[in-house]
């Protein structure tokens, strides 16, 4: 299959790759769809069948949107690829401030991190300058934002608070840009097809994080326990393994449309997807910490709009490991 | 002529940017917990802990209901300088009040007046603006209203997190979400003194913030 996708070009590749995954999602649509059809006759079993199929659609649906918003991505260039990221960033970071609350002294930091930070960032990755990119968050941002923070005069819970804001943006901002950032690596004899290396990414993550949740969600069934029950209900170890395999398979096929060859694209994938799914994991457990299920909390929390986060926290972690995995090992 | 509808056309367009400022910055979320959005006469009253209170209860309700809902400011504020009197009376179609009371007027008569004509208000029994984390006593006026027009659905609001989104002494917004929580309508009960009234308003209010 992958020789077949090489031998295309980059506009067949993109068209035969995305009809491939729509054409996925449409199957998958239908066998929910077949499968709501059938009936029970004990009213339980029935309720928790629902139960099953609304989770699964939900699971489909935010497929659907994250396929899709690539595909935009893929069409609309260069400019509007990074507004759109940017934009990402902007909500997700609204959505994790909002649910870890910051004192008045941080005001002025968080004016920073949203209308300074996240367009220089952006700004920095627009315009290729990769050397100061990849430090601007962790070691400039980092260094100056408790300043600002200090000259607010509160020290009440001082390292909390920054904690709380470097996180935030370290994965909303730092991480997340790094997912556009991937048009950057020049890799020899691979040009102007780096836009599929987004795809890459985001299908070998999103493949894992749907078959670890599948497997997890049916071995649960069958009475398993979680590993880390305090952080999350449905992480068990064979669920995730499962999820890695698949993750990683789903790479090396696709190899085709990258400039690594079958090998590399899965140990890359590998990497990726313990990165993305671990990641994932530790998110769970901030939530867990502030008490919500979701970072968009459904019918208890305050914030209705957004749970921006749950979906694309994943691909946060595992962009920028991605990123700095594949320049130091391709010396790029 | 010709001014007059420049500054409607102005009117709608700053309305139209607001409401977006607001959505990107907030999310401007309404949880209809108690009541569902209808066109009925009703008076919202909510906690007060920002300027950008006004602007979050009226992005929060639906367009059909925003023309005809019109929320109550406080005159000598609003109309200090030509700009805000400007925004107020024709993007947001305020009622004016007037806080320093003169034994001549009653400060209710614009409300009972608007009301009269079958507008829907939003108020900020409060009187003025808190700081603290519990809203501060109500002020008589919600129960004399709701003596007047004893038909009209009383709706209690709580509206969440905008104190963070501009806290007192910064002029810089910064984007979190926020949420007004619509509560179940409530009446003044049949013999109902004021302070009981008022204080069971502040409460029907308040038990909105953990819902």
């Amino acid at each position: 299959m992958h020789r077949a996708l090489r031998n295309l070009n980059p506009t067949e590749q993109i068209g035969a790759l995305f009809i491939i995954v729509f054409g996925l999602l449409m199957v998958g649509g239908l066998v929910i769809f077949l499968r709501s059809m059938r009936e029970f006759d004990d009213p339980q079993q029935g309720a928790q069948h629902r139960d099953e199929l609304d989770r699964l659609t939900q699971l489909l649906k935010t497929s659907w949107l994250l396929v899709f918003v690539f595909w935009l991505a893929w069409l609309a260039g260069d400019i509007s690829r990074l507004v759109l990221f940017a934009l990402g960033s902007f909500f997700a970071l609204r959505e994790f401030l909002t649910l870890s609350p910051t004192r008045h002294g941080d005001h002025r930091s968080l004016v920073l991190a949203f209308f300074v930070i996240l367009p220089c960032q952006y700004w920095l990755v627009g315009t290729g300058q990769v050397a100061l990119f990849t430090v601007f968050i962790p070691v400039y941002v980092f260094l100056a934002l408790p300043v600002t923070s200090v000259l607010a005069n509160d020290p009440k819970q001082f390292l909390e608070r920054n904690a709380k804001l470097q996180w935030g943006i370290m994965v909303c901002i730092y991480g997340m840009s790094h997912v556009p950032a991937l048009l950057l690596l020049k890799f020899p004899h691979y040009n102007h097809k780096n836009a599929f290396l987004v795809l890459f990414l985001v299908l070998v993550v999103q493949t894992c994080m749907v078959t670890q949740h599948l497997v997890s969600h049916r071995l649960m069934q069958l009475g398993k326990r979680p590993a880390v029950p305090a952080i999350s209900q449905s992480f068990i170890w064979r669920a995730w393994r499962a999820g890695m395999a698949a993750g990683s398979l789903m790479g090396a096929l696709l190899s085709g449309i990258t400039p690594f060859v079958p090998g590399q694209a899965f140990a890359l994938s590998f990497i990726a997807c313990a990165a993305g799914s671990m990641g994932h994991l530790v998110m769970k457990a901030l939530k867990r910490d502030r008490g919500i299920p979701m970072w968009r909390g459904q019918r208890t929390a305050v914030t209705g709009a957004g749970g921006m986060l749950d979906h694309i926290d994943a691909l946060c972690f595992a962009a920028p490991v991605f990123f700095y995995s594949a320049r130091w090992y391709f010396k790029l | 002529m010709m001014k007059r509808v420049v500054l409607d056309w102005v009117a709608v367009l700053v309305s139209y940017f607001l409401l977006g400022l607001i959505r990107i910055l907030t999310g401007s979320q309404a949880r209809w917990w108690g009541c569902p959005p209808k066109a009925l006469q009703r008076i919202y009253f909510a906690n007060h802990q920002s300027h950008a209170d006004l602007v979050m209860i009226w992005a929060a309700l639906p367009k059909e209901l925003r023309h005809n809902t019109r929320a109550v400011a406080a005159r000598d504020y609003w109309t200090r300088t030509p700009f805000k009197h400007w925004l107020t009376s024709a993007v947001f179609n305020v009622i004016y009040v007037s806080r320093d009371r003169q034994a001549s007027e009653d400060p209710l008569e614009p409300l009972i007046e608007a009301m009269s004509h079958g507008d829907s208000l939003i108020l900020f029994p409060e009187g003025t603006r808190g700081f603290a984390d519990e809203p501060q006593a109500f002020k008589a006026g919600l129960y004399n209203l709701a003596l007047k027009f004893p038909e009209v659905e009383l709706v209690p609001a709580w509206i969440n997190n905008v104190q963070r989104v501009m806290p007192k002494g910064e002029v810089v917004p910064v984007p979190v979400l926020c949420s007004v929580t619509f509560g179940v309508p409530m009446q003044v009960l049949p013999g109902e003194d004021c302070p009981t009234f008022l204080q069971r308003a502040r409460l029907a209010v308040l038990a909105l913030r953990d819902v």
